[in-house]
């Protein structure tokens, strides 16, 4: 079972995900953000400014590495050379944790560059945890795996997400992290409940919260379809979703998500603020 | 060459080059410049920009007769051999009907205003290369 | 429903929604699916638009955003790191009737992915040439940095990246031209290599002398002017020595 105390050195406080335009303000002046997330495949090269940039943070922030590539829930196997850039990564920087996605990208050789949704069945399911055990037997650690943004179910589908992911932290051992944008983004395009999402949620297993920004669109039919952008503030009914959960589970390490349109610094400080406001009751 | 021509011109060479050689370090200033950040295309979790339209446009190029007519500075470049790139407006004049015309409405029109927020955001960062 | 046919559904637009894929109403999803096939697009005409700047200046927005989509139909990535994705488009820019009027493109295309392999290379530490004497440096036995990275073209490449990244630059003059990047310190820096200089580079082997390897290249390009090929090698960062296998 996943080990909060033991398995996540993320501190219970606002983080950001890191972009190398906001690193003289890190360095200087960062306020609110207490830890940085960066995507593991954007530091895979063998030297250069990302390398050297990421060194620096590390002196100073706990770093979160957060794959986008690996694929866990592929048909095919995992890409050896892939998981093995994974461990060197991990090897080199020794993150305060290790996440990735309940997704998959890759197809035979072709990368799609995207977190592809999957149907929630007992062979999926299988699968899928036989992956993870893949994953923390290389890396030697625990990983905590993210819900994802969807936008259309699958008629195969025999469970909900939310015992999906219960069962697959309970088979693996892998701890989770809650997207709670993802959660307001599909249930608002699945017509779930998603306060009910959170409540069914095994929140004790929860290492990581991710917070973002999302679009507004619609389908053929005029319904309404939230995309997961990233590419704006968080809005109210997340984060009173926010609220809810941490009131709930507790204080947890809480990212500030923000990958497109990306603003100067302090409008993400701002954010961390405002997380860090919502986490101040709830610390212990 | 005679050897001994030869090395007095290496000589030459190498002291004249040395010359120019300065003690330099590293500057602290460099790892944390902007220039060069967006150097190359980085991975992410967002999702793009909605069910609007680039990814289900077609574009029948091998089909048509058309031409990918470069609206940028390609036309200014002249090749080794005296020839140059041919612009939009030499290829008008030729009877060539433009690209945007040219290409399924649908295509033209999606993904170019797909687009536009995504290049007015790279101008901007352009502009601010330069002022850094 | 298999990820085969999700993939070839979102690789190919006029594929229909693999079915089996619902709204919420249960009704097929239709457009939803087409959320998958954006990001996939927009995604990857980012990344080039961002790892070919000079492509895109040369070629207008609007016909790069063109290209960049048939390309990334043709050629999906597949390596996960999207810092190397393109390492097709030279080729595909060879065979690609559209463009054909403009061979120069290819090449323009190899000096970007060059560029980027360079900003990504190991670090090493440069030959430092600071007060050694003539007869010291001749014998050195250097090799070239990993970041240092040789694009040569029968067009004059060095010119119209210059032109299309600095105000001000001149316009190409209509040459064959061979870039050297160096990476002195994190940024690299595309020179134009003298006549001679790639057979000096490619003499280097960390065996050769550098004086050896100056003699090559007088012997493969007469007329050759010495002084200014050396001092950019010496002042560019451009050479390094090679680790021993214990280091």
């Amino acid at each position: 079972m996943y080990d909060l105390a033991q398995d996540n050195r993320l501190p219970h406080f606002a983080g950001i995900g890191y972009k190398p335009q906001h690193f003289q303000s890190l360095i200087s002046a960062p306020g609110a953000v207490r830890w940085l997330e960066i995507h593991a495949e954007n530091y895979m090269g063998d030297g250069g400014r990302p390398l050297a940039q990421l060194r620096a943070l590390a002196d100073r922030f706990p770093i979160s590495v957060h794959g986008v590539g690996l694929s866990i829930g592929g048909e095919g196997p995992l890409d050896p050379d892939h998981l093995a850039r994974l461990k060197h990564l991990c090897d080199w920087l020794n993150p305060a944790s290790f996440s990735e996605h309940l997704a998959w990208s890759t197809h035979g050789d072709t990368y799609l560059n995207d977190l592809l949704p999957l149907p929630y069945t007992e062979a999926t399911l299988t699968r899928v945890c036989a992956h993870i055990d893949e994953v923390q037997e290389a890396l030697s650690r625990p990983m905590l795996l993210e819900n994802p943004s969807t936008y259309l179910a699958f008629a195969e589908s025999t469970m909900d997400e939310v015992t999906f992911l219960s069962e697959i932290a309970k088979r693996t051992g892998c701890g989770l992290l809650l997207d709670v944008n993802n959660v307001f983004v599909s249930a608002t395009n699945q017509t779930w409940d998603p306060v009910a999402y959170i409540d069914a949620f095994p929140l004790a297993q929860v290492g990581e919260i991710h917070l973002g920004g999302h679009d507004e669109d619609e389908d053929e039919h005029g319904a309404p379809l939230l995309i997961d952008s990233h590419g704006r503030e968080v809005v109210d009914p997340v984060w009173a979703l926010y609220a809810h959960t941490i009131a709930r589970g507790g204080a947890k390490p809480t990212l500030i998500e923000w990958d497109n349109n990306v603003p100067d610094f302090p409008v993400l400080e701002a954010e961390a603020a405002r997380a860090d406001a919502i986490l101040q009751p709830a610390q212990v | 060459m005679s050897t001994q021509f030869k090395s007095l011109a290496l000589m030459g060479a190498v002291a004249a080059a040395l010359g120019a050689v300065t003690t330099t370090s590293v500057s602290a200033q460099a790892m944390e410049k902007c220039y060069g950040v967006s150097l190359a295309g980085e991975n992410g979790c967002a999702a793009g920009p909605g069910t609007t339209c680039a990814g289900s446009s077609t574009i029948d190029y091998q089909g048509n007769a058309w031409t990918l007519v470069p609206a940028g500075t390609c036309a200014e470049i002249e090749l080794p051999d005296g020839r140059m790139g041919e612009s939009e407006a030499s290829l008008e004049a030729d009877g060539y009907i433009g690209l945007a015309r040219d290409l399924p409405d649908d295509l033209a029109e999606d993904v170019l205003a797909q687009y536009r927020d995504v290049s007015m955001m790279d101008e901007m960062m352009e502009e601010e290369e330069m002022d850094s | 429903m298999q990820q085969s046919d999700f993939t070839a559904a979102i690789l190919d637009p006029n594929a229909p929604v693999p079915p089996g894929l619902l709204d919420p109403e249960g009704r097929p999803a239709g457009k939803r699916f087409n959320v998958y096939r954006n990001n996939l697009a927009a995604s990857l005409t980012d990344a080039l638009e961002t790892g070919f700047p000079v492509l895109a200046r040369l070629l207008g927005a609007d016909s790069f955003k063109t290209l960049s989509l048939i390309f990334s139909r043709a050629h999906p990535p597949t390596s996960r790191a999207l810092s190397q994705y393109g390492a097709a488009m030279p080729a595909f820019l060879e065979g690609f009737e559209p463009l054909a009027a403009y061979p120069y493109l290819a090449d323009i295309a190899r000096l970007e992915l060059a560029i980027r392999r360079s900003y990504h290379a190991a670090d090493a530490d440069p030959l430092n040439a600071a007060g050694m004497d003539p007869a010291t440096l001749m014998e050195q036995t250097p090799v070239l940095a990993p970041a240092t990275q040789i694009v040569a073209s029968p067009y004059p490449i060095h010119g119209i990246w210059r032109r299309n990244t600095q105000p001000d630059a001149p316009k190409p003059q209509p040459v064959a031209e061979t870039v050297m990047i160096t990476r002195p310190e994190f940024d690299p820096i595309p020179h134009l290599l003298p006549a001679g200089g790639a057979t000096f580079a490619g003499a280097l082997d960390g065996r050769t002398t550098i004086a050896l390897a100056l003699e090559r290249s007088i012997e493969a390009t007469p007329g050759i002017d010495l002084a200014p090929l050396l001092t950019l090698f010496l002042t560019s960062g451009a050479l390094t020595f090679q680790k021993g296998p214990d280091q």
